[in-house]
Order: structure tokens, then C-alpha cells, then sequence
């Protein structure tokens, strides 16, 4: 079974998954990062593959693919630190990136090697609905890598539908019309839309993503869907050189976190 | 051939709109305006009205007496220098800031690269009474001051793009990003770039060269059609107005790209013959990339053809091989400025240069050509000086 799917079976609550750009802040640290994630109780990892032109992602996620690209990452690599993972840990892996370094590495030998080096899901954010439907569904198909879609809280009720359909393990819900790395508490306006969203009972899980960066909007993410996503914050906790497990705790287990 | 779009936005094997769900519905309120107005005939009627009053259409199509003659050729010069802020550009932008209004818009942003595009845009944003923002490379601000203060005294604010390269392609990335902060906005791309509606509206406001080449050439010779027409390449806007009539029709369509120091100088904007297919801006088109699918920061004399990508028609009509792309280097571009200088008494701008250092290339001789001089000299004065 896709060990998303386990996941989710396994806990279907506060779900906590962390993105993370392989190669940064060190050419080799992308699984050593995972195994603290994953220690310090993160249930699933979202690993950035660094792209020169990222439309979708604001200052933070750019300046740390811009890093990762001079230490060298690039997609050959990155499988190989994935193997390196699995020989250890058997967290869930989302692969994130723009479509153009995947069309580049040609999309098909890119699924077979996400298939053996044991990627669990794709998200492609700029695949849209349109272009996967009439050129890209019937490859995907071939290969037990599904791509996660977003949907945002302007997407039309009929789109979140068709997204629902075409999702196999969980949908991503973005949680403001917003590039990344968004700090500030959110709106009345955003909590009912929260509500709304909640409301459609789905079918696949949702995690939601984009402006959750602290213990509170994590919670708020755990209490509307099965849990969060978290970037920026992680990847501006490791550029300020802050231990994995501290900031791990300060969303996690406040209790224990070192203030 | 077909080289119309299909209705999933594709010209053969490019285009599309490779967006972040973010941006689909600014994209689709955008689509569906554009057809509506694409048969609305008081929309083309106030476009044309404003071309003609405003811009100062139709341009001239000007037999170049001693060009010709140099050539042994019947060389005609559309003269998109001779609009109002001395470029073609303005032709889409009055085109796009009607649609803006006609969409309720308020507020506009574009991105620019040598500025003329910024220009434009803030001058029709001026013209309409609409805020705007130019989002334009930090470097190309610094080599581009006489049209960041253009762009100043038309009342737009410039926002320096800091991100990457801090050139163009950047400026277009900030671009998109703020419209997927403010989906409210109206984007106005200048080049025939850009997701699916993009590409084909950007194409169609510039179509009005080609139109006009054709009733100007009929006027003047009995004869629509010319035998080719020459059009530098950036994004390709210009090209594509120059060569949209002429599609279906038995006229050679030449693209001159820019080589920058030459092809195999790691110094050059030659996208058709260094790019590989790939998708930037959100189309897929012809790219200059790295092995692992980086975008490659191009390198040009002129700031309009230092784009990494190129408008997906024209990746398709170089892949269908219904057009034919010569690169010339920043000297046969600076040759070719001297010589239309010299011998016509026209400064063009460096990008149009490049399309009339391509007669130096080609077997034209006894044939009626024309040339797209998308753009005046003015602005490239200091890069002139110094070959003076």
C-alpha cells in the first residue's frame, strides 16, 4: 500500500507534514533532515526540488532553491538521497517541484524512478487541472506515483470536485489566494471559508498549506482538515541555524519546547 | 499546417497554460472577456479609433529607395517606430488596458524589460486613469534610467525585481507572483508569452502590421503579399502582428534571433537554436535551459531580445519549419543599425536591427521583402555612442 494511504488509515488527525528543499542548507543534508523530522514526530515529508523560476513560492522557498541549485542538487541526486532514506525510514515522501526540470528529465523515466527509489506522491503545482486531464492523466496512470492537486479558496465548487475524483491520497488545500511564506493570524473571512471547505466532507484527506508557520495556525489546520503543511517557517528555522527538534517542539509539544 | 491555436491554447506542440491552481481564476475571467470581445464590434471600433487618434496608425510602409538598390532588392520598412512611444508595443497595450476597463480593472501591473513595454503600459494606464506597476529587473533598472523616469512621469511606480537575475525573465517571475497575491489586478503581458489566453490575444492585438502591410502592399504594388517578411525575435510580439496575415499564405516568414557574442559563446539570447523544449512563464514553448531543466540567463546587446524563452507560435513555426530563424550577433546588429542609419536616415532600435542584419544572410535578391522596424533608436543612444 502507498504509505500516504497507510498514514492516513493509520492516524487520520493532526496529520504534520514538513516541506524541506533537498540540498539545503548542505548539498547532503536532505536526509539527514528527514531522519529528524521524522524523530522529532513529523508524519510525512515534502521535498522540494529546486527550480531556478519557482512562480508559485515567495522570497524564502526561492533563496533556499537558489542555494541548493549552486551546491549542486539536481534530480539524479535527489533519487539517490531518497534510496539513502529508505534504507532507514519509512516516512511518507511528497515530491515537490515545477514542471519543467521533470519535462526536462523526460516524465515518464522521471515516475519509474520516483516508483523504485520509493517516492510515495507528486505535486506538481504548475500541472494544472486542464493540462493533466488532456496530456498528462494517461502517463500518471501507468505508474503508482499520484500527483496531489491544490485547490484554494477561490476554486470553484464543480473543480473541487473533479480535483476529488482525480486524488488518490490527499488533497492539498492552500489556505489563501497567496504565494508562500505568509506569516499573520488568519482572517474571520478565511476561518469561515476553513469551515466551508471542512463542510464538504471530502473523500480523500485534505492537508492545508501556505501561511501556517506556528503551533497556533498548525492547530487551526488540525481542527478544519487532517492536518498541516508547513515550508517557509521550517526552511527560515534552518537558515537561522535553529535545531530541527526545537522547532519541531514548538509546534508540536509546546509543553517541551525551550522558549 | 494548421497554425491556428487549438482550444486547449496549443500551436501544434506549444502553449497551454501551465499555471498554479492559484492562478486559474484571473486566467479564466481573463479567457472568456477576451472572446467576448474578440467578436464585439464597439470594442474594435474604440481599439481602432484610439490606434488611429492616439497612436498615430497605420504606420507607413516605406520602399527604402537605397536599401533596396544596396540589395538589388524591393525593400519595404513597416515603421511600428513611428508610433506614439516609438515602438510596436503600444499596439497591444491599447488593445489590453480596453479590456482591463471593460473588465471593471483598476488596477494594472506589467513587467518590462528595456522598459519600452513599461512605457507603454504606463502611458495607456496614464491615458485611462488606472494605477500601475511596472515590475522591471533591478539590474535593468540601473542601464535603463531614461525609461524608469519615463515610466515615473507617466505616474507608474517602477518595483525593482530582485529575485534570481534581476533582468526580464525575474521581473516577469515577480510579476506573476504578485497577481497571485492580487488576482483582482489585470496583468499585461507585453510579449506573446505567458499562459493560454496569453499568446493568441497578445498576437491578435498586433496583428493590425500584418494587416495593414497587406492592404498598403496591395495599394502599392497590385499584390498583397510579399515575397518574405523579416522580424526580430524576443518573446516575438512584433513577429507575430508582422507574420499573422501572412501564415496561410506563400510568404517566407524570417525570424532573426538575437546570438548575442555568437552561438557558442555561453553569451547569447539564441533560443531557437540553444533552447530545448520545455515550459517557462506558464507555456510550454522552446527555452534556453540547463541539462537539469534550469532556465540559462541569456545574454543580448538589446534588453527587448534577452528573454530565455520564445512565444510558443513561433516555437511551432520553427518546429513545422514555416518560418526560418537566422541568429545574428550583437555586431551584425550594431553593422545593420549604422548601414539603415547611414543610407535611410532611420535610427531603428537594436532590437529591429537585428531583422535587417539578416539581408546580409539571405538570397533576396530581385525579391520583395519587408521588414518589421518594430522600434526607434532613441532609447539605445548610449549603446550607439560607443561605436560612434
Amino acid at each position: 500500500m502507498n504509505r500516504i494511504n497507510q498514514l492516513f488509515e493509520e492516524k487520520e488527525k493532526n496529520i504534520c507534514s514538513i516541506f524541506l528543499t533537498a540540498g539545503y542548507p548542505n548539498l547532503n543534508d536532505t536526509a539527514k533532515t528527514v531522519f529528524e523530522l521524522e524523530a522529532d514526530g513529523v508524519d510525512m515529508v515534502e521535498i522540494g526540488m529546486p527550480f531556478s523560476d519557482p512562480l508559485a513560492d515567495g522570497e524564502t522557498i526561492q533563496a533556499s532553491s537558489l542555494v541548493a541549485l549552486k551546491n549542486g542538487m539536481n534530480i539524479d541526486l535527489l533519487f539517490q538521497q531518497i534510496v539513502n532514506i529508505r534504507t532507514n525510514s519509512q516516512i511518507p515522501i511528497v515530491l515537490m517541484g515545477y514542471f519543467n526540470p521533470v519535462f526536462n528529465y523526460g516524465l515518464e523515466k522521471f515516475l519509474q524512478k520516483c516508483e523504485r527509489s520509493g517516492v510515495d506522491g507528486l505535486i506538481i503545482p504548475d500541472i494544472s487541472l486542464e493540462e493533466y486531464e488532456v496530456n498528462f492523466k494517461v502517463v500518471f496512470d501507468k505508474y503508482k506515483v499520484p500527483l496531489t492537486f491544490l485547490f484554494t479558496p477561490k476554486t470553484a465548487l464543480e473543480r473541487i470536485r473533479k480535483i476529488e475524483k482525480y486524488s488518490s491520497t490527499f488533497i492539498y488545500f492552500v489556505s489563501s489566494a497567496s504565494t508562500t511564506g505568509k506569516t499573520g493570524d488568519f482572517s474571520e473571512e478565511q476561518l469561515s471559508n476553513f469551515k466551508e471547505v471542512q463542510d464538504l466532507n471530502l473523500s480523500v484527506p485534505v492537508l492545508m498549506g501556505f501561511g501556517i508557520y506556528n503551533q497556533s495556525t498548525f492547530n487551526t489546520a488540525c481542527k478544519f482538515f487532517n492536518g498541516g503543511i508547513i515550508g517557509s517557517a521550517f526552511i527560515r528555522s534552518q537558515t537561522g541555524n535553529v535545531p530541527v527538534k526545537r522547532f519541531m517542539d514548538e509546534i508540536l509539544n509546546p509543553s517541551k519546547a525551550v522558549i | 499546417m494548421n497554425y491556428n491555436i487549438d482550444i486547449n491554447g496549443y500551436y501544434g506542440d506549444f502553449g497551454g497554460a501551465f499555471i498554479p491552481e492559484l492562478l486559474h481564476p484571473p486566467v479564466e475571467e481573463l479567457k472568456k472577456a477576451f472572446y467576448e470581445i474578440k467578436t464585439d464590434e464597439g470594442f474594435k471600433s474604440n481599439y481602432l479609433d484610439l490606434l488611429k487618434d492616439y497612436v498615430g496608425r497605420p504606420t507607413p510602409l516605406y520602399l527604402a529607395k537605397r536599401l533596396s538598390e544596396k540589395y538589388k532588392a524591393t525593400i519595404y520598412l513597416k515603421r511600428e517606430d513611428l508610433n506614439h512611444t516609438g515602438a510596436h508595443k503600444i499596439n497591444n497595450t491599447i488593445g489590453q488596458i480596453l479590456l482591463a476597463q471593460k473588465m471593471g480593472k483598476t488596477q494594472i501591473i506589467a513587467e518590462t524589460g528595456a522598459g519600452q513595454h513599461g512605457v507603454a503600459t504606463a502611458t495607456v494606464c496614464a491615458l485611462m486613469g488606472l494605477e500601475c506597476k511596472v515590475f522591471m529587473g533591478e539590474v535593468d533598472i540601473e542601464r535603463q534610467a531614461p525609461n524608469v523616469a519615463r515610466m515615473k512621469m507617466l505616474g507608474a511606480e517602477v518595483i525593482p525585481a530582485k529575485s534570481g537575475s534581476k533582468t526580464l525573465k525575474d521581473a516577469t517571475n515577480e510579476a506573476i507572483r504578485y497577481w497571485i497575491n492580487n488576482p483582482e489586478t489585470y496583468y499585461i503581458i507585453g510579449s506573446v508569452v505567458g499562459p493560454h489566453p496569453y499568446p493568441e490575444m497578445v498576437a491578435y492585438f498586433q496583428s493590425i502590421i500584418s494587416e495593414e502591410i497587406k492592404s498598403q502592399l496591395l495599394e502599392k504594388t497590385g499584390n498583397e503579399c510579399p515575397d518574405a517578411v523579416i522580424a526580430c525575435v524576443g518573446g516575438g510580439s512584433n513577429a507575430a502582428g508582422a507574420f499573422y496575415h501572412f501564415l496561410d499564405e506563400e510568404v517566407e516568414l524570417i525570424i532573426a534571433e538575437a546570438a548575442g557574442l555568437g552561438i557558442d559563446s555561453g553569451k547569447s539570447a539564441a533560443t531557437s537554436i540553444l533552447g530545448t523544449e520545455g515550459v517557462i512563464h506558464g507555456s510550454k514553448s522552446l527555452l534556453m535551459q540547463t541539462e537539469g531543466g534550469q532556465i540559462v540567463e541569456p545574454h543580448s546587446i538589446s534588453a527587448g531580445l534577452d528573454y530565455p524563452g520564445i512565444g510558443p507560435l513561433h516555437a511551432h513555426l520553427i518546429k513545422t519549419k514555416r518560418a526560418k530563424v537566422f541568429a545574428i550577433t550583437d555586431q551584425e546588429a550594431i553593422d545593420a543599425a549604422f548601414n539603415l542609419t547611414k543610407i535611410e536616415g532611420i535610427i531603428p532600435a537594436l532590437e529591429s536591427a537585428h531583422a535587417f542584419a539578416v539581408l546580409d544572410k539571405m538570397e533576396i535578391e530581385k525579391k520583395t521583402i519587408v521588414v518589421n522596424l518594430s522600434g526607434r533608436g532613441d532609447k539605445d543612444l548610449a549603446t550607439y555612442m560607443k561605436y560612434l
